[in-house]
């Protein structure tokens, strides 16, 4: 029965979802995009993130008590 | 000193011609996994820029092909995992490819939906082992898992498959819909 059941669902999933064509191709040149990702700089963090990475470690040297704390929050 | 050996020590030309040997069968390997032709190209230009960026972890003596795939694999579910539940399904997921009129459209698309709401790891397995008929062992090194494993997530997903069908008043072994 289980097995039955199994087979059951292969074949409706086949049906839904019939097997791509394996002669497909990109619609377009992707080389282009790709060098245009590889030249693209990662984003710098923004400054509030320096300001909240500062904020954090100022926290922690003035009341290091509260590092405990904080990881339990996170 | 071959392409695959310049590849690795960064040359931008034999990256273009590994580029363009492998492009097709990366492209076809994502397709296979997302179903949507636009996602599959940027995916495509995605798992190329992983490639590049992990170019010196590259192991010539393993084969550039499996390698692609398996970095394609995880470009591909990593997109899938990023995308909203199953519940906001477009309605055109399997139209692209020409779903069989044989059945019911509305049990293709209960079908359909019930495939999306899988988690992406057994979606990744179930339509590279059951719709696409790709080789167990191949789908394992995708996607970095043994055979023995690729075979639970395909046993998995029917199981989960066969309880959200039930659930939408399908019973998949006598294909029928419950009528209230």
């Amino acid at each position: 029965m289980e097995t039955n059941c199994e087979d059951r669902v292969k074949e409706l999933l086949r049906r839904a979802l019939p097997p791509v064509d394996t002669g497909a191709e990109p619609a377009r040149d992707l080389w282009p995009l790709l060098l245009k990702r590889l030249d693209a700089r990662p984003a710098a963090p923004a400054w509030f993130d320096w300001a909240l990475i500062a904020g954090l470690l100022a926290l922690a040297a003035l009341f290091p008590t509260a590092i405990p704390v904080f990881l339990y929050y996170l | 000193m071959n392409v695959l050996d310049l590849f690795r020590q960064g040359d931008p030309d034999a990256f273009e011609t590994i580029f363009r040997l492998h492009q097709r069968a990366v492209y076809t390997w994502i397709l296979r996994i997302v179903r949507n032709h636009a996602e599959a190209e940027d995916l495509t230009v995605e798992t190329f820029w992983r490639i590049y960026s992990a170019r010196a972890r590259f192991d010539p003596g393993r084969g550039f092909g499996p390698w692609a795939r398996r970095i394609a694999t995880h470009t591909a579910l990593d997109w899938l995992r990023a995308q909203r539940p199953a519940a906001e399904l477009p309605a055109d997921y399997a139209a692209p490819f020409a779903a069989d009129p044989g059945i019911r459209a509305e049990i293709r698309q209960k079908t359909a939906q019930a495939f999306a709401r899988l988690p992406a790891r057994l979606r990744v397995a179930a339509i590279l082992a059951v719709v696409e008929e790709q080789p167990h062992r191949e789908i394992a090194e995708a996607l970095g898992i043994s055979v023995a494993a690729v075979k639970v997530r395909v046993f998995r997903a029917l199981r989960l498959m066969r309880k959200d069908l039930e659930r939408q008043g399908i019973t998949p072994w006598k294909q029928t819909v419950k009528t209230a």
